[in-house]
This record gives structure tokens, sequence and C-alpha cells, in this order.
């Protein structure tokens, strides 16, 4: 009799505290995480937002080759109207 | 049913009980972590897929543009020699003549040349009496005092009566060959002997 009233007061005081308290840091570490999946949710969201003006990049690298050519030419033209400094 | 065991009863309920809560609301938590990850996958996905494309046609505009500073800079030291194109670079970009050419590694050694000033007559005249000239005041180690808006307009004022006009058209080079307008006929005494004046007879 004496052991059951043992083992009663122990499930009580000791087991149940323990679980309790166990269970709940697992309890608050698991929804301390969520805001956090959420806000790289959000930025990796953003990212790819912005992201939507790299096509804009091709025209971007035609301009740049266009821009380059007329240098070229330009260049090409400068070479043969004016010399050379002397000694070059 | 003895007293002891009702409450090793209630105890192992209240066990069961709190394990049922705790674990329910973990899994719950778990459940938003898991559509949060699921989410921010689908935009990393969106980045990586909207991103692939840039390396190629970065390297594409930077080789490009290699190229046109390749051109330009030969160009350059070509018409006006590595001392003045440093000059000139200086002139544009007050510093960057430190940095040097890229393809002249030695460019950064020289010293630029202040051949970037805009001076107008009316300056050099001030300047050549010793008045307040702006030329005349900032140390020759200072930096361009190029007026980089209205440099042009600046420059304009060399030509007080106006930019001189264009030099009247030449007359052209005659058109000779065939298609000639102006033909000249071969001499009917081509082929002959050359006349000679008479003598005249002495006595």
């Amino acid at each position: 009799m004496i052991l059951e009233w043992i083992g009663a007061a122990i499930l009580l005081l000791v087991v149940l505290p323990v679980v309790i308290y166990l269970l709940a840091e697992v309890l608050t570490s698991a929804r301390s995480i969520v805001p956090s999946v959420e806000r790289i949710a959000r930025a990796a969201h953003a990212g790819s937002t912005d992201l939507d003006a790299a096509a804009l990049l091709l025209t971007t690298q035609e301009q740049a080759i266009k821009t380059i050519a007329a240098a070229a030419d330009y260049g090409g033209s400068l070479d043969v109207i004016i010399d050379d400094v002397e000694g070059a | 049913m003895p007293a002891a065991g009702v409450v090793m009863i209630i105890a192992v309920v209240a066990i069961v009980a709190a394990v049922v809560y705790y674990l329910v609301s973990t899994i719950l938590a778990l459940r938003q972590i898991t559509a949060g990850l699921d989410d921010a996958i689908g935009a990393v996905g969106e980045i990586i897929e909207k991103s692939s494309p840039v390396a190629g046609v970065v390297e594409t505009i930077n080789a490009n543009l290699d190229a046109g500073v390749d051109l330009l800079e030969g160009l350059l030291v070509a018409k006006a020699g590595l001392t003045d194109a440093v000059g000139l670079v200086d002139g544009l970009y007050p510093g960057a003549g430190a940095q040097g050419l890229r393809n002249f590694p030695d460019s950064g050694q020289i010293k630029p040349p202040r051949i970037a000033e805009v001076y107008t007559r009316g300056t050099l005249t001030l300047a050549r009496l010793g008045r307040e000239a702006p030329i005349a005041a900032a140390s020759p180690n200072g930096p361009a005092l190029r007026d980089a808006i209205y440099g042009s307009r600046a420059a304009g004022t060399l030509y007080p009566g106006g930019r001189p006009g264009r030099v009247p058209s030449l007359p052209r080079s005659p058109v000779i060959g065939a298609d000639s307008p102006v033909r000249y006929e071969p001499s009917d005494e081509v082929g002959r002997p050359r006349k000679r004046m008479p003598v005249e007879q002495e006595g």
C-alpha cells in the first residue's frame, strides 16, 4: 500500500512535471521556427520579384554590343583621319 | 479500489493528456514550418531559374566592354601618345590618371599633364597681366580648372566676332582622260620639224 502511494506521488510530483517541461520546450522551439521560416519565404519571394528585371539584361547586352560596334566604327574612322603621334 | 490506485490512474491520465496536448501542438507548428519551407523552396527555384542566364549575359557584356576599352585606349595612345592620353583621362576624370590605362601598366606612374583645361583669351590676358586670374591663383598641382558644364561655351569666347565660317571651295582639279570635258586637239605641227625663225641677213 505504501509503495502504491509512493508510485502515485512520483508520477504526480516528478514524472508529470518533467514530461510537461520537456514537451513545452519542444513546442516553444518549434513555434519559434515558424516566424523565421515565414521571413525566409517572404525574402525569397522578394528576391524572385527583383529578378524579374533580369530579362532586361538581354536588352542591355544588345545595346552594349551596338554601342561598342558604333565606337569601333568611329575609332576606325578616327584612326584613318588622325595621324598617329610621332614615334608611335 | 484503493485510494492510491485512483491517484495513480489520475496521474497517468494527466501525463497522457499533457503528452497529447503538447505533441499535437508541436505537430501543428511543424506543419506550419513545412508549409513555409515549401513556399520558400518554390521562390528559391524561381530565383535560380531567373538568374541562370545572367552570368552568360554579363560575361558577354563585359567582353564587349573590354574590347571597347582596349580599342579606345589603344586608339587614344596611338593618336595622342601615352603621356597626353593620361593627361586627357585625368582632365576628364580628375584623379583617374593615377590609376593609369588598363593595357598600359606603367601609365599609372606618369604625372598627367594638365592639358584638359580650357583657357579663354581673357583669362590668359589676365594671367599675363598678373591680375586675379584663376589659373594664376591656383596651384599647378591642383585639379584642372576646366568648367565641366560650360567649358564649350567658354571656349566659344575665343571668337568674339563669331566663329570663322568655312573656307570657300577651291576650284576643282581638271578632269583628264578620254572623258575630259575639255579636249585639246593635237597640233598640226606634231611630228614636223620645229619652225625656225628666219635668219636675218647680215650686212
